[in-house]
């Protein structure tokens, strides 16, 4: 497994000039490049033995053009001048072929010429680097570790990472080299009851923006999680059934993350908001003619969109449309006061500035307004911590893990469920439940957001698997937050509402 | 279809690699892909994309004192083929024994393996381009907004083994889906369709039924949340049973984490899953939705293996007059397992014997009942009982007396794919469709309409 990039500047920037001057030519008001080589490594083993290893390098090449008021994109892996030059042709093509079903014209906000802009996200080791013989030691040792714990019956153990080499140049004067890492381990466990019945429990560590040195204990500590984790499992197992009802929620940032995700991240997508969703990923309730008005939460609530977080998995220097990467307010005390945008859809409202949220997942699709890392800030650095919430607590659930999610197209119906709830009682943690669902309405669930714990308890977790548009595409994307109390939200037991 | 042949031949590369192979036992797959899309959204047509990729992987096969190891390499595009071989051999040289280590099969070689990869472009879709100018117009001027997609690929795979296999074969794949909604924001309706070539796909019928459901919405009725008997047409059963279709894998069941796990240990195959006898089944052969014949892929799982590479699919009963006759296993795991081979297939049929009604038949025989015509957001909540959340969208309908009489809420649901064929009534005629949720990933599958009681709502969303 190696990752150094074929892709030298010499390459990219024939290429480049070729795709360039070729929509010069053909009259296009703008255009840009991107020269793109994708790492992706995937490694799985089950109960200890090696099941699936993956090893795939995307590269090639996608240009954008906007030609009388219409865009056309096309792509290739083929990385010639004629090949960019090729491509060029098709988009602009393209964008005449379907310009007599567009109401309006396509337009770009501008963005200032950045020059030559060379940004590395940061880490230790390239994933990508390290070979398959130590990522199968590591993962065979821990999957061995588990296995031989009391109650476990299976393991499953998976290490996804990768590394992007991203160039960007456009007909205003920015030409961009950029280098990301991410990776994404985790641990599933079985544990089987006498009675055949089962009950699963992954780790929680936060898929990051880091290197190899993650599994090594840069950012997580491992050995704990790793010891903790049979125990919890087996405690899940002969845990007794969720009572449903109405509780008050201490959450953990592992859980939280992906509240937040879906409930704040996707509906503050202007692209969303204005309908350009609409027909798959859906709308957002979150309308921009609520901007500054609409009472998403409590006072508390402190929301930012940011591409600019260390280890963020949405972090970058200069975003696929050549904007900058920024940091902006999404919800202020409680109130919408902003979205996330790219430079079309920022056009179409009325912005000066995209504020930097145009990713395409791979060099062959079209850049779309994606997410930033949208994080709810902690309370204060002696705010409470976790434990503190707890204590607040009467009667309640404490939650870690993300696991199942669901919401709907406007992003206000949401359930999610997790890896462990445990029972609060009188401030006390009394033990955990099994099949336990919360169900919300979004401005519901966060207008009942009472606490947040303070910054000891912040955690950047995130996703490597977001979807969104047609075709689909991927992104990763971070979240951070502190620990929350959450008052009377609905709980549901999964195994009556399967009318079991 | 225009061809700008750039990179060399798919074969060529094919034969390269295996030429450059210095393991035991060598599998080349090269998957040419061409894509064309349009996308459309407030009455307009928004973005556009052409593409061409290829991607070459390399599965080199080791053998250490009579133990086979594999080891995969892809790139993407005009690799350097020696470096794209060591990589995978390297690989194998790290990995262990390989758990579904089987033979190759020998021999079996298509005709038109040297043939060139047809490309499709945006020509294919000119067809709905030029049918939408008309029908934003049209919406327009009724105070409806119509979003949607239209997307064609054709990808072909050439599967070249050092046991002398030689394969080709082109897949098709497209779909147009369409919604509409009113511009009070209470009305909407969605449409979709697979399709391989677009031939038949005429944008008047998508209006036709967009505007029927749109109709049907000019009342609005709030229901609460509850058990309701629920319609659920041929893309609303995809949805859910492409779900359970996802996670018929035996060593999964075997190990006792899903809903095919026999308690006490082993598989559920051979039980009595639904009074109905209803057939899942998946067939290459099946007209209007042929899919590749045999295995091919670039890296192993629990139920499919780079060992098996070339194997011939066939006509493969999963569940056969209500009774679990097959889970996915790969050769290896099938003989550990004393359990019949079973790979993936890239389509899916649902039918029951003499199921003849149409969706509209159903309608008209139902007293009282929901119509679900559009599913979102499905996740799996419990693996022990496939328990499955989503949100029905752009599309809930109440019938009575055996006609629509408007548009009901959104409503969240929490059901089980398995106790809707345990708990269907009344199964409709089998008709190609096109799931909303699942379509993207499952483009070929035939499902009937079902009817089903009790279904769980379990609350109301405000999404509309």
């Amino acid at each position: 497994m190696s990752s150094n990039s074929s892709l030298d500047r010499a390459l990219v920037s024939s290429l480049s000039s070729a795709a360039l001057e070729r929509a010069s030519a053909l009259g296009a008001s703008e255009a840009s490049v991107r020269v793109e080589e994708i790492h992706a490594q995937y490694v799985t083993l089950r109960d200890g033995v090696l099941e699936t290893t993956v090893d795939d390098t995307t590269i090639g090449m996608g240009v954008r053009v906007v030609n009388n008021g219409s865009v056309g994109f096309a792509a290739t892996v083929d990385l010639s001048s004629r090949a960019a030059s090729h491509i060029t042709q098709q988009a602009v093509d393209s964008a005449s072929r379907v310009a007599s079903a567009r109401s309006g014209a396509f337009e770009l906000v501008s963005e200032p010429g950045h020059g030559e802009v060379n940004w590395t996200s940061p880490f230790r080791i390239d994933p990508t680097s390290v070979p398959l013989a130590e990522k199968l030691e590591l993962l065979s040792d821990w999957s061995r570790r588990l296995l031989n714990a009391p109650g476990v019956s299976h393991v499953s153990a998976r290490v996804l990472a990768v590394t992007e080499y991203k160039h960007y140049v456009d007909s205003s004067g920015t030409t961009a080299a950029q280098k990301r890492v991410r990776i994404h381990p985790a641990l599933d466990l079985v544990a089987i009851g006498d009675d055949g019945d089962f009950e699963t429990m992954r780790t929680i560590a936060p898929p990051v923006g880091r290197g190899w040195e993650y599994l090594l204990g840069d950012g997580w500590d491992w050995e704990d999680e790793l010891a903790r984790l049979p125990e919890l499992l087996v405690q899940k197992l002969k845990s007794p059934s969720v009572e449903p009802g109405r509780y008050d929620l201490v959450i953990d940032p592992t859980n939280l993350w992906l509240t937040i995700h879906e409930s704040i991240g996707h509906a503050t997508e202007l692209d969303r908001a204005l309908g350009y969703e609409a027909a798959y990923a859906g709308t957002s309730f979150a309308t921009p003619d609520q901007l500054g008005t609409l009472k998403y939460g409590s006072s508390i609530m402190q929301v930012t969109g940011d591409r600019t977080a260390e280890h963020g998995l949405a972090s970058i220097g200069i975003d696929d449309e050549g904007v900058e990467a920024q940091s902006f307010d999404l919800i202020r005390d409680g109130v919408l006061v902003g979205y996330q945008l790219d430079r079309s859809t920022a056009a179409v409202a009325g912005y000066n500035r995209s504020n930097g949220c145009a990713y395409g997942d791979s060099p062959l699709h079209l850049p779309i307004q994606r997410m930033a890392n949208v994080s709810l800030a902690p309370g204060a650095s002696d705010g409470p911590s976790t434990q503190d919430l707890i204590c607040g607590v009467e009667r309640g659930l404490f939650i870690e893990g993300d696991k199942s999610w669901s919401i709907d197209m406007q992003r206000y119906n949401f359930q999610f469920t997790g890896q462990r709830f445990f029972r609060i009682e009188n401030g006390v943690i009394t033990g955990q439940v099994r099949d336990a669902a919360y169900q919300a309405t979004t401005t519901d669930f966060w207008g009942s957001m009472e606490a947040v714990g303070g910054e000891s308890t912040y955690l950047l977790c995130g996703a490597f698997n977001c979807g969104k548009a047609q075709p689909s595409q991927v992104a990763s994307v971070s979240h951070g937050c502190p620990s929350a109390l959450v008052r009377n939200v609905s709980i549901l037991n999964a195994r009556a509402e399967a009318g079991q | 279809m225009a061809s700008v042949a750039t990179l060399a031949p798919a074969h060529e590369v094919a034969e390269a690699a295996l030429a450059a192979s210095r393991s035991a036992q060598c599998v080349v797959i090269v998957e040419e892909i061409s894509e064309a899309e349009v996308r459309f959204a407030v009455n307009s047509v928004t973005t556009n994309g052409v593409r061409r990729d290829r991607r070459v992987s390399v599965i080199a096969i080791v053998e250490r004192a009579g133990v086979l190891s594999s080891g995969v390499a892809t790139r993407s595009g005009s690799p350097d083929i020696v470096e794209l071989v060591l990589a995978a051999e390297a690989n194998a040289a790290s990995a262990p024994a390989a758990s579904d280590a089987a033979q190759l099969i020998r021999g079996m070689s298509d005709a038109d393996f040297s043939l060139l990869a047809p490309e499709t472009d945006l020509s294919i879709l000119d067809g709905v381009l030029g049918s939408l100018s008309g029908a934003f117009d049209r919406a327009r001027s009724s105070e409806i907004t119509l979003a949607g997609f239209a997307q064609h690929s054709l990808a072909t795979t050439y599967l070249a083994t050092s046991s002398g296999v030689r394969r080709r074969f082109v897949q098709p794949t497209g779909s147009l889906a369409m919604m509409g909604r009113g511009a009070d924001g209470r009305r909407s309706s969605w449409v979709g369709v697979g399709t391989e070539d677009f031939v038949g796909v005429e944008m008047e019928t998508f209006e036709s039924e967009l505007r029927r459901r749109l109709e049907w919405a000019r009342t609005s009725i709030d229901l609460p949340a509850g058990r309701y008997e629920v319609l659920m047409p041929p893309s609303t059963v995809s949805d859910m049973i492409t779900r359970l279709y996802g996670t018929a894998t035996g060593q999964d069941a075997e190990d006792g984490k899903t809903i095919f796990s026999k308690k006490g240990g082993g598989t559920r195959i051979g039980e009595q899953l639904s009074t109905t006898a209803f057939d899942l089944f998946s067939d290459p052969l099946e007209s209007t939705l042929r899919c590749a014949p045999f295995v091919s892929t670039s890296s192993s799982s629990s139920e499919i293996s780079v060992f098996d590479n070339g194997v011939g699919l066939e006509r493969t009963s999963w569940i056969k007059a209500g009774v679990l006759e097959r889970l996915m296993y790969h050769r290896a795991g099938a003989a550990r397992s004393n359990a019949a081979f079973a790979a993936p297939v890239d389509n899916l049929i649902l039918s029951a014997p003499g199921a003849t009604a149409s969706t509209d038949e159903m309608i008209a025989s139902t007293k009282r009942g929901l119509l679900l015509t559009s599913l979102w957001y499905i996740r799996e909540v419990d693996p022990a009982t496939l328990l499955l959340t989503g949100l029905t969208r752009d599309g809930v309908y109440l019938i009575e007396d055996g006609q629509v009489t408007g548009s009901v809420n959104n409503f969240r649901f929490n059901e089980s794919p398995l106790e809707l064929l345990a708990r269907a009534s009344e199964v409709g005629k089998t008709e190609r469709t096109y799931g909303r949720d699942t379509g993207a990933y499952y483009n070929r599958t035939a499902m009937p309409t079902l009817r089903v009681e009790q279904f769980n709502m379990s609350s109301v969303s405000p999404a509309n």
